[in-house]
């Protein structure tokens, strides 16, 4: 059932054209992004190579590059949660799922998976950018897992934060800027905390990619992700039960 | 299914619903028989589109008990709403789908296998008359064609109770007749419950009437009964009226 409805979620995700200009878009952007830090590379390379222990491509090109990638994800993946379960109410086809013989949590699953695996899809460009390096010098693969895995990671805490606030309301345009403050709150409450044990380090999403960022693998971290997906999908699967109470 | 005494498909007892502090729906009960056709009529507002939400479990009641094919909806909701089949007054459309994709996923999220569910696509096509339609965009279909598939996913599991929430509104004359051959046609196998404020469409189509009024059910009777109301024969409509004043 959570596949049939991920699929359902990607089928009609990949039926709008919006969405292909969107995977257009995004994808000329990120090629910007990498051919110009591969500029800068190149040109203090030079320099960088009469250090004792030079820093590689990898770390120069590919690392700065997600960290990018996850930034402007923050404010995109709002955009895309939006309509998940807002416009199903705003366009009155909730009532679909609410009769079907399903539960709260298929829903929600269904959902989260179908535009996980979009977004996934999306950023696969990223690594496949980097990996045409491979044809002129050697890449660290280890560091370009753990950043993958990490932009995952955070992709999926993003994603189920957006879910959340899309259940809360009918205007999607309200459940994108709900998304979007959060996020971009936690993540200023995050920069912006001076003390070296605040909180707000420890709630940002964006602080727990860093060690993915830097190639470390910190099981700490990848656990932080999970629960905090795991908090916002079952704080949306009560609100939906949440609906039949209230209409 | 014994010959003698229909099942019960439907069975509903007691139901309260309140919004806030306003009660809009007071101790409701009703039953229906399979093979039969319920027709449930009222002004705007008496409460029939919130009740035909709880029956198919889109709401939950503050009160009362829903008993499907003799399953608790309230107690074991997956496994009775697998027996229901619902069309709200918005037909629940994804417009970027077409008709086939749309009423595929319509018939798997009900438990159906693939195999079967393409079998159940073309009966449903053919009952609903969309067999030219079934690569088309829903988003650009006519309102007529739009209702129809609402209706499509609302029998494409051939479910064994039907919810229709004013199936023919909007729709022109010929349309609502086919609708109307429709519903009769599957009341033979199914019961089917819809919400109407016409007349006509009552007298036509339904075995039996129930008149909502303010939440509360002031009429059960078939519809032949309604049409002799108060020794004045054929006079559906002015029964009605008379029946939903004299109840203010």
């Amino acid at each position: 059932m959570i596949r049939l409805l991920a699929l359902r979620e990607l089928r009609s995700l990949f039926a709008m054209p919006s969405t292909w200009f969107a995977l257009a878009a995004l994808q000329f952007i990120f090629a910007w992004f990498f051919l110009a830090r591969l500029e800068a590379f190149l040109e203090i390379q030079p320099q960088l190579a009469q250090l004792a222990n030079p820093p590689g491509v990898t770390i120069t090109v590919a690392a700065p590059m997600f960290n990018t990638v996850a930034l402007l994800l923050m404010m995109l993946v709002p955009v895309f949660t939006m309509r998940l379960i807002a416009e199903e109410r705003r366009n009155q086809t909730f009532a679909l799922l609410l009769s079907a013989p399903l539960s709260g949590y298929h829903i929600v699953l269904g959902k989260f998976f179908g535009l996980l695996v979009f977004l996934a899809a999306l950023i696969t460009g990223v690594p496949l950018m980097l990996y045409t390096l491979v044809l002129g010098t050697a890449l660290d693969h280890g560091l370009l897992l753990s950043n993958l895995l990490g932009l995952l990671l955070l992709t999926a805490s993003y994603v189920a934060v957006g879910l959340y606030l899309s259940a809360l309301t009918s205007q999607p345009i309200a459940a994108a800027i709900g998304a979007l403050a959060v996020l971009v709150g936690l993540w200023l409450a995050d920069i912006g905390a001076a003390a070296e044990d605040s909180p707000w380090h420890f709630v940002s999403p964006l602080n727990h990619f860093q060690n993915f960022n830097a190639g470390l693998l910190d099981s700490g971290d990848a656990a932080f992700f999970v629960l905090f997906s795991a908090v916002f999908l079952l704080l949306a699967i009560r609100r939906i039960h949440n609906n039949r109470i209230y209409g | 299914m014994s010959g003698a005494t229909p099942e019960i498909t439907l069975s509903v007892r007691n139901l309260t619903r309140r919004f806030g502090n306003r009660q809009v729906i007071h101790d409701l009960s009703l039953e229906l028989k399979r093979g039969e056709v319920l027709g449930l009529l009222g002004h705007n507002g008496a409460g029939k589109s919130t009740t035909l939400q709880m029956l198919t479990g889109c709401l939950l009641p503050n009160g009362g008990e829903i008993e499907i094919c003799g399953i608790d909806l309230l107690r074991q909701p997956a496994l009775a709403k697998a027996h229901i089949g619902y069309l709200p007054e918005t037909p629940p459309l994804y417009r970027e789908l077409s008709v086939n994709d749309y009423l595929t996923f319509a018939a798997r999220l009900r438990g159906m296998k693939r195999g079967e569910a393409a079998a159940a696509l073309a009966q449903a096509k053919q009952r609903c008359g969309l067999e030219a339609v079934g690569k088309e965009i829903i988003g650009t279909l006519s309102k007529g064609y739009q209702q129809r598939v609402g209706i499509a996913q609302a029998i494409i599991h051939s479910p064994d109770v039907i919810v229709l929430d004013e199936p023919t509104i909007g729709l022109d004359p010929s349309q609502i007749r086919d609708i109307r051959n429709l519903i009769r046609e599957l009341g033979n196998r199914s019961s089917v419950i819809f919400s109407t404020h016409l007349l006509g469409e009552v007298e036509s189509v339904c075995d039996r009437v129930h008149i909502m009024q303010e939440g509360r059910l002031i009429y059960d009777d078939t519809t032949a009964a309604l049409a002799s109301y108060g020794g004045e024969p054929g006079h559906l409509e002015e029964n009605f009226i008379r029946l939903t004043e004299t109840q203010r």
